[in-house]
């Protein structure tokens, strides 16, 4: 983490590109717990690179005053392992909305998670495809009734959460747009974290799928007493899906990609030149 | 029979150590200051199936795998029965005398048989029978024992506890072949009195391999996929050593958007794959043009479609080279032709891609990738890594990513530097790389982009090793083509030359941007271009008919397409009746006109 002794204020670090996002659009809570957790943990931009996927929270990068990449759909977790291999001094975000990492990305999930890529992962999860204007998507509920659901969905939903924690992740928190507070810490302790960390942010899209309502009837707090070292116990509460718990599920210290990357450079040595490579194949 | 060109076969069940006799044999040979060209067929099984390991030695440059089969080398009599037929007439045939047995069609063969598997019972040592083997080969065709031995100590040496075993199985096929056959084989070796020069021993992916680390290149993303694998395994080893890591990624997918965050990030980085994998990385591909971000895309074709045959060669994906990804994005095609030439090529596409901040996609094939070729030794004090320009952001002020310039190319930076953030934008963008959808401003994108590929035609035409042009400037007959088929051309075209016949070859390593002044100049006066390339419809082909069809209509120039599509590379002989025929052609036409 690269930080500076005077930390650049909220205004400075958002861009002058206006967010295209509607009004009221929970990305905007999102991007600015971001922007505040950026500036409170002294960052600084100049070693900040956000990645991002396809989606309305795709467009993310443009609006923050750092580095940023806006890929393909689906792919922004190998794009940030890139980026972050070949510059671990980086502190790299990758974003995106719930069809980029749990549909079309869901296959990439398990590797940055086993991989423990020094990342920090923010999804967008509003249960709907918002820029192709309103289609369910992995975590829309059954019986969601959308033009191209017309009797209703009947696939049953992925539970995000419960899916990463299985998956060995080693840092896993969900946070809630509407709390800037709370999100913002939540942020922070995933950059924090030298590993995967993954924060799964209930954004409501309040054009087409307004969930609102329903997620401030059943968001609560992650009970103190719960052992976030304990990944059973994390699993169980993820589990639980008429609360939604809201915190740092499970959180756990395992070597970082980039310090498994130098563990193999010691074990190679560096004793390398061409030549010397070159006369492996001489004749 | 001549001497010093010998093409010999070892056939057999996989996992008998057919290829382990047919690496060492041409190691020996090629120690002995001979020249070593090797072709293998796998079975895609790992372990049974049929195996073939063919190489031709001789005591000038080999170009190709050759037209006929001189020497069969077989173990068992499946080895025998399987290829007995495909040997040349009064060829040699080397036989294990215990498991096989010559069959009453071995007409007018030279048959010399070894009881190789008795021999390494006779010490105790049942795996040593391909030693026993190649001391007898070693002894029949002329090669020098100490060269053999010190091979084997090379090859072998790791199995300590084994090497002095081996080199006693070795040693009693020698003396067994020198003891039991008086009669030399028509066909033998002469290695050259004086040392050896010191040329290299190595194979198409290695010399990938080694030309992108002395590239620079520092990141390498990969999937596992038949015939590319193993440069991803060669850089495992050597690539931390200089402080660069290999990710085996999830999928091709992941692996080639890796590669695109790894080279945002400043260093240059490069993957590999095959036809199946490069249909899976073409929508990243696009997005590494659209971004400007240089990449290295290295595709080691086999036959396809789909999962094809994974362990035979083709020439297929030109197409999808030069044309695959939405709305067609910028990229440049580079093609090697040889081992040798895979390390200067890989070079030249590290060195495209970061001066022009664009995808280059690498097109070996099957036939390259695996084989082991004797070459010059690489010049690489010669190797000039041309890096990719980043702006001064102290000078200048006005920094915008995507500047619309001249060239094409627009100023860069790389996170770290400061005040020069910028996003990699996927949508068209404006210059500082904002989401941007007006018309002009997507038509000029879209001409700069584009001009980075008229530019570096430009450029190419003054590099001098991006084309291979020979033979007869004023030949009305000529042949074009591109990667791996160079060889066969080459030999075939030596061939038609001997018979008085007249031809030109051209060959462009790089075919994206296409060298169009050298290729216009070197239509000009032919009659007739025959293209041989490894896929169905003549890829190549189509693209120079449609390319340069003002010079070919003009002069009244024929394009004659020859493919091929069995999985197999070209024999030479193949090209040389097709010169044959179209100088036929040309003269039956002469007259009636």
């Amino acid at each position: 983490m690269i930080t500076q002794s005077e930390p650049l204020k909220v205004k400075d670090l958002k861009s002058d590109v206006k967010p295209i996002w509607c009004p009221g659009c929970g990305d905007f809570g999102v991007l600015n717990a971001m922007l505040k957790a950026l500036t409170d943990l002294k960052l600084d931009p100049a070693y900040v690179a956000i990645a991002s996927g396809i989606g309305c929270s795709g467009r993310f990068p443009a609006f923050v005053n750092a580095y940023g990449f806006h890929g393909v759909h689906g792919r922004v977790l190998p794009l940030a392992t890139g980026i972050k291999v070949a510059n671990p001094e980086l502190t790299v975000f990758a974003v995106g909305g719930d069809g980029d990492a749990f549909s079309i990305g869901a296959g990439h999930l398990p590797h940055a998670a086993r991989r423990n890529v020094d990342i920090t992962y923010i999804v967008m999860d509003n249960e709907i495809y918002g820029l192709t204007k309103g289609q369910p998507s992995p975590t829309s509920p059954v019986g969601m009734e959308k033009k191209a659901s017309p009797y209703g969905t009947y696939d049953i939903p992925l539970n995000p959460t419960a899916m990463v924690l299985s998956y060995g992740a080693t840092f896993v928190a969900r946070g809630f747009s509407s709390q800037p507070r709370e999100l913002t810490e939540l942020i922070k302790r995933g950059v924090q974290h030298p590993g995967f960390a993954f924060l799964q942010v209930i954004s409501p899209c309040v054009t087409f799928y307004d969930t609102y309502a329903r997620f401030k009837d059943i968001a609560a707090p992650i009970p103190e007493d719960h052992d976030s070292s304990d990944r059973a116990a994390a699993i169980k509460l993820a589990m639980t899906t008429d609360v939604q718990y809201l915190g740092v599920f499970y959180q756990e210290e395992q070597m970082s990609h980039h310090a498994r990357v130098d563990q193999v450079r010691d074990k190679a040595g560096s004793d390398f030149s061409l030549e010397d490579l070159l006369k492996r194949f001489v004749r | 029979m001549p001497v010093n060109d010998m093409v010999i076969r070892i056939g057999g069940e996989s996992g008998e150590g057919i290829v382990t006799i047919g690496e060492i044999f041409v190691r020996i040979a090629a120690f002995s200051g001979l020249e070593v060209y090797t072709f293998r067929t796998f079975p895609a099984e790992i372990l049974g199936g049929h195996v073939t390991f063919q190489a031709r030695i001789a005591d000038k440059p080999v170009l190709s795998q050759g037209d006929d089969i001189d020497v069969l080398v077989c173990l068992n009599q499946e080895g025998y029965d399987n290829h007995i037929h495909e040997l040349r007439p009064g060829g040699v045939v080397l036989y294990d005398s215990t498991t096989a047995a010559p069959t009453a069609d071995a007409g007018d063969h030279t048959l010399y048989a070894i009881p190789v598997d008795e021999l390494a019972r006779s010490i105790d040592f049942v795996r040593g029978r391909n030693l026993v083997m190649i001391g007898a080969m070693v002894q029949l065709f002329g090669l020098p024992l100490d060269k053999a031995e010190q091979m084997v100590r090379r090859r072998l040496g790791r199995f300590k506890d084994l090497l002095p075993k081996n080199l006693e199985a070795l040693g009693l096929g020698y003396n067994y072949a020198q003891e039991n056959f008086t009669q030399r084989p028509p066909v033998y070796l002469e290695p050259p009195m004086e040392a050896a020069e010191e040329g290299l021993v190595m194979t198409g992916n290695q010399a990938l391999a080694l030309g992108a680390i002395t590239a620079g290149c520092r990141v390498y993303a990969g999937y596992p996929i038949t015939p590319a694998t193993d440069i991803m395994e060669f850089l495992a080893k050597e690539l931390p050593k200089v402080g660069g890591v290999v990710i085996q990624a999830e999928d091709e997918i992941a692996a080639i958007n890796m590669t695109i965050g790894a080279s945002f990030s400043g260093v240059r980085a490069m993957t590999a794959t095959s036809g199946p994998g490069l249909s899976l990385m073409v929508e990243a591909m696009g997005l590494a043009s659209m971004t400007e971000i240089p990449v290295v895309i290295v595709d080691v074709q086999r036959a396809g479609p789909a999962t094809g045959m994974p362990t035979k060669t083709a020439q297929g994906d030109l197409y999808l080279a030069l044309y695959a990804g939405n709305d067609d994005p910028p990229r440049f095609v580079v093609a090697p032709s040889s081992v040798e030439d895979c390390f200067y090529q890989i070079i030249n596409a590290f060195n495209l891609a970061e001066r022009y901040q664009i995808p280059v996609i690498v097109l070996s094939d099957q036939a390259l990738a695996p084989r082991v070729e004797s070459c010059d030794r690489f010049r690489v004090d010669d190797v000039q890594a041309l890096d990719r320009e980043l702006v001064d952001l102290d000078a200048n002020g006005d920094y915008q990513r995507y500047r619309i310039t001249e060239t094409g190319v627009s100023p860069m930076t790389v996170p770290g530097m400061k005040g020069g953030h910028y996003t990699a934008e996927g949508l068209e963008h404006n210059e500082k790389g904002n989401p941007n959808y007006t018309p002009e401003m997507h038509s000029a994108m879209m001409q700069k982009r584009r001009r980075k590929v008229d530019i570096a035609r430009q450029e190419l035409a003054l590099w001098s090793n991006v084309v291979e042009e020979w033979g007869d400037d004023e030949a009305a007959i000529a042949v074009m083509g591109w990667g791996s088929s160079l060889g066969p051309v080459q030999e075939a075209m030596a061939r038609a030359q001997e018979t008085g016949l007249k031809v030109a070859a051209l060959f462009p390593k790089v075919l994206l941007p296409m060298p169009d002044l050298r290729i216009k100049r070197f239509l000009r006066g032919r009659r007739a271009i025959i293209i041989p390339e490894l896929n169905q419809r003549g890829q190549f082909a189509r693209v120079i008919e449609h390319r340069y069809s003002h010079e070919l209509i003009r002069d009244n120039i024929e394009i004659i397409s020859l493919t091929k599509y069995q999985g197999l590379p070209f024999r030479p002989v193949e090209i040389f009746d097709k010169i044959v025929e179209v100088a036929q052609l040309l003269t039956e036409r002469a007259r009636i006109d």
